[in-house]
């Protein structure tokens, strides 16, 4: 087909067993480090152009006029595209709402939205060419936030709305909002010696994957296009891109390409459809590449939030109730916000048994950029402010906050304020245990160099600022409850083939899934399910693609819970048509084959009991077994929009971190020199990836603690620091060491007994972080990241 | 313009490059070696670290045209590079901290050809294979510059500390693991050329 860089099967041996619970390595792990793996942005293709997005410059205007002409006359462009140039009367698309222009039709809602498109035959030739559209932009005032969303005579971001909000939201520029009340929380707080309350804010963060939005779509003979392309849900990107291109769903064939990491930044489309109607209205291969200025514009970020919470407790340390309001800034697009708003409030009260609460989540549309999936999706925020809470009482109560938060943990069996039961282990005051148990780092850590300071040791690093002058240390602790999968009664099923046959005189088992694959090792587990199924050790991984069945995202930390379920599933399947051929065989040679419960091991059938019935290259010879099958994990419902009740959520997840910094009072830098989390997994199909979720994780958190944050002007809704220059992200030099204390209690409801576990350690890594600055500058610290001026009060 | 230099021990020469172009771009789109990444293009992430005459560079931040007669190693030539210097300095190389290869070891130094045979772990570098073993590789998007800076590091310095690990990586960024993996990758390739002294 003339592309290079389209993927191909992974396949993967091992010398032992390589089953589930084994830390086998990554297949793909030779490949990434030899360079050979293929990314989006390494596709190529003989003959192919160069996509470009034009994006406007400002962040709320009517298009009064856009000319292409010079554009179009510039040598080597080979299509310039506009709103006017769609080809079908779907002209928007969306996961939820489809409300997301392809292209601008007549008014820009953000700055950096997408105009106009260009290909040309070199990068910088579209990019000059994009740089000649005139486009007379008439600006229109910007709603950046709840008061001016919500005031009267506000411009809505999207007149005439027909979604299946808008009859239950009190305001047009409110996404979707959903309350939550159980019992009584006024009369509650009656009951309460101490009430504390406080106002939070959540900057506004960026997944930051670091391999750009990126792909390539080819022009196909029969008419339609086949687009390689990192995405977190191939069937969902689908879904949205047929309709706009007017094809039927099969002559978009999609394929995975490799994915340099997600964190929700690409549930959302970016340049899949772009691409494809360039490819398509030039009859050649399009590359579409984003940069780092492009790509802090092509996705969706952390909504950032603003928070008000109440909590009351009785003087022998009993939380009496919650009362809270959260407000995310959606932006100028739906993207995931009512399943952000469903996530915020269903867990706005944490890991603690509180029965009489009142709480409400609403999302914004503003003109600011719109916000959607990152890690954590809705708890992070809350979370945030619920354990800046429980600091706040158990201060008010002369309490210890591990004790406090220990006290009022929740437990298998508690009720949650949606009225659904916690029907699996829920370790919450024994993560804090074993984070509390831990031994402390060394005090003075730059001392232990000799006679001169270890610089590396300090706040400000290398840059010398302190030999020790100003610091101070402070510990600080944090918990927090994550939900695992799609919630509100979403059909969060997933689709696994799996087909064994002989090869070579082997079984060798092939695992086909559309699962994108982002880095979390998904490819891992699936091929450790299939040795611990199927007794094989060779297995074959496929590339995955919209030719098999819808896996679901990758995300809410579901896949190994449920792609891994639909692959254990298809296996089992698999393994039932092996044994019925197996008795067919040979079932008059031994009466086990009637009788025994019989299992696949070593490449052979055994008995439970260990005797070995025969191999399995003789059971199959030349016949293959192929299996595909979906699979569910138990139903979910929505939640009452009036009340909030309702069994949301499919399964929990927790962790808890303790976090030690140092902290030049000086010059507000911060360092932080620990960061350990105790996390329960239910059970560590892989504990070597398991580790570097919980770690990776851990990471993320704390750079929404200390730094990490995209800055919007209030007045302009413009974006001002799109880079990696301006926004801060965790070096090596920055991070602390990150030890993990894994915990296995197994849910009986899910795989093996498995738990979904990327989240978790992304909630309570950042206000563990945030508590410990606190403790050692006795400072209030209301918002996060905290900067430095905000310790110096300079 | 046109542009000749040597990429892992051959020589190459690309044609049409414009002024503008990076050696990353050539690299990637004219040279069909798209190891070294493109995560921002502006020197910050190092995912595009190469060795330019044994200097780690971001080649995104390299003119091609600066190029022009010089020795580039890229990840994918990274097993047969430190192969070589496993020859020309036995053990570890020098315990002296200073044991760089030179301009003219470089240039001296040949890639053996790629064949389409699988290839076996055992040809990959030291560094590499700790990478996988240790876990550091998540989405992969980091390594190749990761491995080519952690690399350079190991040839200067066989017995780094944590902190000289962390000052030498400092301008590698990596999103997914929490760099924790990729320190204990560059312990264990440390420690395994300690092992084989």
């Amino acid at each position: 087909m003339g592309v290079t860089g389209s993927p191909t099967n992974i396949n993967q041996g091992t010398r032992t067993k390589g089953g589930i619970g084994e830390s086998t390595l990554r297949p793909d792990g030779i490949l990434k480090v030899t360079g050979e793996f293929a990314y989006s942005s390494d596709m190529w293709h003989e003959d192919m152009l160069w996509g470009h997005t034009l994006r406007s410059t400002v962040a709320h205007a009517e298009i009064v006029s856009i000319d292409t002409s010079e554009a179009l006359a510039t040598s080597g462009v080979y299509a310039v595209l506009t709103y006017d140039d769609l080809p079908t009367a779907v002209k928007n698309y969306g996961l939820e709402i489809q409300d997301t222009p392809v292209l601008a039709h007549g008014r820009v809602r953000h700055h950096g939205e997408p105009v106009a498109l260009v290909a040309a035959d070199h990068p910088e030739t579209a990019r000059r060419a994009a740089a000649k559209i005139r486009i007379d932009y008439r600006e229109l005032p910007v709603v950046t936030d709840e008061a001016s969303a919500t005031a009267p005579g506000a411009p809505l971001l999207h007149e005439g709305r027909d979604d299946h909000h808008i009859g239950h939201v009190p305001h047009p520029n409110i996404v979707h909002r959903q309350p939550i009340v159980r019992g009584d929380a006024e009369a509650a707080k009656a009951r309460a010696d101490v009430v504390v309350s406080g106002e939070y804010v959540f900057g506004m963060q960026d997944q930051a994957f670091l391999g750009p939005e990126s792909g390539l779509a080819v022009p196909s003979e029969d008419g339609g296009v086949d687009l390689y392309v990192a995405t977190q849900w191939l069937h969902s990107d689908l879904r949205q891109i047929a309709p706009v291109l007017g094809l039927p769903e099969d002559k978009v064939r999609m394929t995975l390409s490799g994915v340099g990491g997600a964190f929700g930044g690409r549930e959302d489309l970016s340049m899949q459809i772009h691409a494809c109607l360039l490819a398509l209205r030039t009859g050649k291969p399009v590359k579409i590449v984003y940069n780092r200025f492009e790509s802090f514009f092509g996705h969706v970020h952390r909504h950032p939030a603003k928070l008000w919470y109440e909590h009351g407790a009785t003087r022998d340390g009993k939380l009496t109730h919650m009362k809270c309001r959260i407000v995310l800034d959606g932006g100028a697009y739906a993207s995931a916000s009512p399943a952000v708003v469903g996530n915020a409030s269903s867990l706005a009260v944490g890991p603690y048994v509180i029965d009489d609460v009142d709480i409400e989540a609403v999302a914004l549309y503003t003109n600011n950029p719109p916000c959607g999936a990152m890690r954590g999706f809705g708890a992070v925020q809350a979370c945030f402010a619920y354990e800046a809470q429980m600091d706040k009482v158990a201060a008010e109560l002369g309490m210890d906050p591990v004790e406090f938060r220990q006290l009022n943990a929740m437990e298998q069996g508690t009720l949650l304020p949606t009225g659904q039961v916690v029907d699996s282990p829920a370790p919450v005051a024994e993560l804090l245990r074993r984070v509390k148990a831990r031994p402390l780092p060394p005090e003075r850590q730059w001392e232990s160099a000799g006679e001169h300071p270890d610089v590396r040791a300090l706040p400000g690093g290398l840059s010398n600022t302190t030999h020790g002058e100003g610091v101070v240390r402070g510990i600080g602790y944090a918990v927090g409850l994550k939900n695992v999968g799609f919630s509100e009664g979403f059909d969060d099923y997933s689709t696994a083939r799996v087909r064994m046959e002989v090869i070579g005189g082997e079984p060798v088992a092939t695992v086909h899934t559309a699962m994108a694959e982002v880095g979390q090792g998904g490819v891992t587990v699936h091929a450790q399910i299939a040795r611990t199924e199927l007794g094989v050790s060779q297995v074959t991984i496929r590339p995955a693609d919209t030719a098999v069945g819808s896996a679901g995202s990758t995300s809410a930390s579901r896949q190994t819970y449920v792609t891994g379920g639909a692959v254990k599933n298809s296996c089992e399947a698999v393994r039932e048509q092996v044994l019925e051929i197996g008795r067919r065989k040979f079932g008059t040679y031994h009466p086990a084959w009637a009788t025994a419960e019989l299992l696949l091991e070593g490449g052979k059938v055994v008995t439970d009991g260990g005797e070995v019935l025969a191999d399995l290259a003789d059971v199959l010879e030349d016949e293959a077994v192929d299996v595909e099958l979906e699979w569910r994990h138990r139903p979910t419902e929505a939640f009452d929009l009036r009340t909030g009740q309702g069994n949301g959520h499919v399964q929990y997840s927790f962790a808890a971190h303790r976090a030690v910094v140092e902290v030049d009072t000086e010059l507000g830098l911060v360092k932080v020199i620990e960061l350990a989390c105790a996390q329960d997994v239910g059970k560590a199909l892989n504990p070597l990836s398991v580790l570097g979720q919980i770690q990776g994780g851990t990471l993320q958190g704390m750079g929404i603690a200390v730094m990490e944050e995209i800055i919007v002007d209030p007045k302009t809704a413009k974006v001002r620091n799109p880079s990696f220059t301006d926004y801060l992200l965790p070096t090596i030099l920055d991070t602390p060491t990150i030890p993990v204390d894994v915990l296995e209690l197994a849910d009986d409801h899910a795989p093996y007994g498995l738990r979904g576990i990327g989240e978790a350690p992304t909630l309570s890594s950042t206000p563990a972080v945030l508590a410990a600055i606190r403790n050692a500058t006795g400072l209030e610290l209301n918002r996060t990241p905290v900067r430095p001026e905000h310790l110096t009060g300079t | 313009m046109r542009v000749n230099f040597t990429v892992n021990g051959r020589r190459h020469e690309a044609d049409d490059v414009w002024e503008g172009e990076s050696l990353l771009y050539v690299l990637r789109e004219r040279m069909g070696l798209p190891g070294s990444k493109n995560a921002c293009e502006q020197g910050e992430c190092g995912s595009c670290t190469v060795r330019l005459d044994g200097v780690p560079v971001c080649s995104c931040l390299v003119a091609a045209g600066q190029v022009e007669g010089r020795e580039v190693v890229t990840v994918e030539g990274l097993a047969d590079f430190a192969a070589h210097r496993s020859e020309a300095h036995p053990g570890t190389g020098c315990a002296s901290g200073a044991c760089g290869t030179t301009v003219d070891q470089a240039q001296r130094w040949k890639a053996k050809p790629t064949g389409e045979e699988t290839r076996d772990t055992g040809e990959l570098s030291p560094i590499q294979q700790a990478f996988i073993d240790a876990g550091a590789v998540q989405c992969g998007f980091c390594t190749p510059g990761l491995l080519v800076a952690a690399d350079e590091l190991l040839e200067r310095n066989p017995e780094p500390s944590d902190a000289d690990i962390r000052e030498a990586l400092s301008g590698n960024l990596c999103r997914c693991t929490g760099y924790e993996k990729i320190l204990d990758a560059v312990r264990l390739a440390a420690a395994r050329a300690d092992e084989t002294v």
